[in-house]
């Protein structure tokens, strides 16, 4: 066979398959509107159930056929795409720190964002806690159990993770607690010897608690399959949603959920992009999106994804009853905010960046 | 005389220690050959059984069912499209750049020589990242795309872009050495024999390798349908619309659909094997011609 009919051959073949796309193509697209929400790692199970609710709810209001994109990874990432142009319709990110980085960075909507949706734009919180292997064998009970010898604690990387952040946190927040007993003390800073001891303590807890850590993932789902998948550590540190994900995917015979004294009330913000949603010329349908989120199947939904919703009387009550009663620490209570946060603990030659590099 | 024979008789004749060393080596072979059987078949066959034994844990309907997938069929699409843009734009990159190579002398031949190996040099995702760095919103050319709604990145064109970037070497370091080595004086006796420059590249210079240069197309396929890195960075990770093969791979992995997950994985993995049969076939051809 000469070249020259090999080429013709390719040629010829190339031509059939670009007709095949062409065929194709029609099938595949075609709708009326679609919208891209951009989000973090544990919420592909319940936006996939959620998008389907308000395909029904939007065709049923309106006549219009919505298709809803996604795009999941670790929320630091997931925000850095956006700033970097992909172009979401809305974000619903793990924390809020991440979407005023795009706010900031990119501009697409405007800093005061959060207050455009009732309870600070967050339609559900969560929590932190441990899932260890079935019958809890390392007998894990609270955060000081972690720092004790031979103890593998499994974390996703504070910097790209938005869970990983609120797992650091809820350490420290401990750490701090055990020491000062009343956390309303560190509002008035006093007396100030105290807290800065306390906060020595805290950062020396973080270190050995880090030193624990064998696997770094980039985001929560990494770090689940790590330690659910590979069988790598004794505790995993994680989203309440996406510790019963785990043991109801996997099986509840390998995992138990273990409630820590101290935990952080976990808000996962959602907000339109304004800059895309003029563009696509897809407010509305994002908005009501968003504002769906808060609706009873909203609501309902949530909960049975194992977020806590922040109108519990839409949810299932069966389903509120598996939510475990926990200490939760607000972000502003002991840390002023994330904008302070970020720049003590996460930001590059911050308090993580200290431990960790010399914890190695 | 068989071979056998031939290899035997001097070492009988040898002195004995060397008779000695010369047996030794018998044994230093068939310890080489073990250690490199056991090697391939621990980090080769054992994985690749592995990703088929799990595609095919709840039985065929189950492994065929991930094909259905709209997202499945959306992520083989794109995979498609990329490789089939990929490889044309590499393809005449390769033959232009070793053309140049071969046949000509310019300043700065031995830069562009090694910049053609930069994609191996560098880490897939640090291409990504220049990308993004160059067409990102805060990037060098972003705002202008933007205002005039081009996507790049976060969409096909950067897929491709980004493909294109990882698997250029491939064709042009499969020509270069041949070409160089082939000289040009079958060329010039074309030309001298009235054959225009374009007729020239028909008959003489394309036929003289073109097993070399289907076999660069197919490492550059091989690497275009199966890149992960740089493609990931770039992808923007939108369900059913930029999602390559092996990225979907990783999105039903992390949604604990395994079963889907590996019987797309197996599709790369079937790949992998056609590449290699092809492959295989080719050298042969390209000895035996």
């Amino acid at each position: 066979m000469s070249f020259k009919s090999l080429a013709k051959k390719i040629n010829a073949s190339i031509h059939a398959i670009g007709l095949l796309f062409l065929f194709t193509l029609p099938l595949l697209a075609q709708t009326d509107i679609s919208i891209l929400n951009v989000s973090y790692d544990p919420t592909r199970e319940f936006y996939q159930d959620f998008n389907e609710e308000f395909i029904k709810y939007w065709k049923l209001k309106t006549g219009q056929n919505v298709t809803i994109e996604q795009s999941h990874g670790g929320a630091g990432k997931q925000a850095r795409a956006v700033i970097s142009g992909l172009e979401a319709d809305v974000v619903t990110l793990a924390l809020a720190y991440d979407i005023d980085m795009i706010a900031k960075n990119a501009g697409l909507f405007p800093t005061n964002w959060q207050s455009r949706l009732p309870h600070n734009s967050a339609p559900y919180t969560s929590t932190i806690v441990f899932l260890v292997r079935k019958g809890n064998p390392k007998k894990i009970k609270d955060w000081h159990d972690l720092i004790r010898n031979g103890i593998e604690v499994i974390t996703p990387n504070p910097k790209t993770s938005g869970g990983a952040r609120w797992n650091y946190l809820a350490a420290w927040a401990y750490a701090l607690k055990k020491e000062l007993g009343d956390l309303s003390r560190l509002k008035n800073q006093t007396p100030e010897n105290e807290i800065l001891q306390a906060e020595k303590n805290a950062r020396e807890f973080i270190t050995m608690l880090f030193k624990r850590v064998p696997v770094l993932d980039s985001g929560a789902r990494g770090s689940t399959n790590t330690f659910v998948q590979r069988g790598i550590g004794d505790v995993l540190l994680a989203w309440e949603n996406e510790a019963f994900l785990a043991i109801n995917e996997l099986g509840p015979d390998k995992f138990d959920i273990v409630v820590p004294s101290v935990s952080m009330l976990a808000e996962p913000p959602v907000t339109l992009v304004d800059k895309w949603v003029d563009k696509h010329k897809s407010r509305e349908v994002a908005q009501a999106y968003l504002e769906h989120l808060y609706s009873k199947t909203g609501q309902k939904l949530a909960a049975k994804h194992y977020y806590r919703p922040v109108l519990p009387e839409y949810a299932d009550p069966e389903d509120m009853k598996r939510f475990p009663d926990v200490l939760r620490i607000s972000i502003d209570e002991v840390f002023g905010g994330w904008e302070n946060v970020q720049k003590k603990h996460f930001n590059d030659g911050g308090i993580f960046d200290q431990i960790y590099l010399s914890g190695k | 005389m068989t071979d056998n024979e031939l290899i035997k008789l001097p070492v009988d004749y040898l002195p004995v220690h060397v008779q000695a060393s010369v047996r030794e080596t018998g044994l230093v072979k068939w310890l080489l050959i073990i250690i490199s059987t056991l090697f391939l078949g621990f980090f080769l066959f054992i994985p690749l059984i592995t990703v088929f034994a799990e595609a095919f844990r709840k039985g065929i309907a189950e492994y065929f069912n991930a094909f259905s997938d709209p997202a499945a069929i959306a992520a083989i699409r794109l995979t498609l499209i990329t490789a089939l843009i990929a490889i044309p734009a590499n393809l005449i990159f390769g033959l232009a750049a070793s053309w140049s190579i071969a046949r000509f002398n310019f300043p700065g031949k031995n830069i562009l020589i090694t910049l053609i190996d930069l994609p191996f040099a560098i880490s897939p995702v640090i291409s990504g990242f220049i990308f993004v760095l160059f067409f990102g919103l805060q990037g060098w050319l972003g705002p202008w795309l933007a205002e005039n709604d081009i996507k790049i990145i976060f969409a096909i064109p950067g897929i491709v872009l980004a493909t294109i970037f990882v698997t250029f070497p491939f064709v042009a370091r499969e020509l270069i050495p041949l070409m160089q080595e082939q000289g040009n004086e079958e060329e010039q006796a074309a030309m001298l024999l009235g054959a225009s420059g374009w007729k020239t590249f028909w008959k003489v210079t394309l036929p003289n390798v073109k097993w070399a240069l289907l076999y660069g197309v197919i490492l550059c396929n091989a690497r275009a349908m199966g890149e992960f890195g740089a493609v990931s960075v770039v992808s923007g990770h939108i369900r059913g619309k930029t999602n390559t093969i092996p990225l979907h791979v990783e999105i039903l992995y992390n949604e604990y659909n395994f079963v889907a997950a590996f019987a797309v994985a197996s599709l790369l993995a079937f790949l992998a094997l056609l590449t290699l049969a092809v492959k295989s076939i080719i050298e042969w051809k390209y000895k035996h011609p």
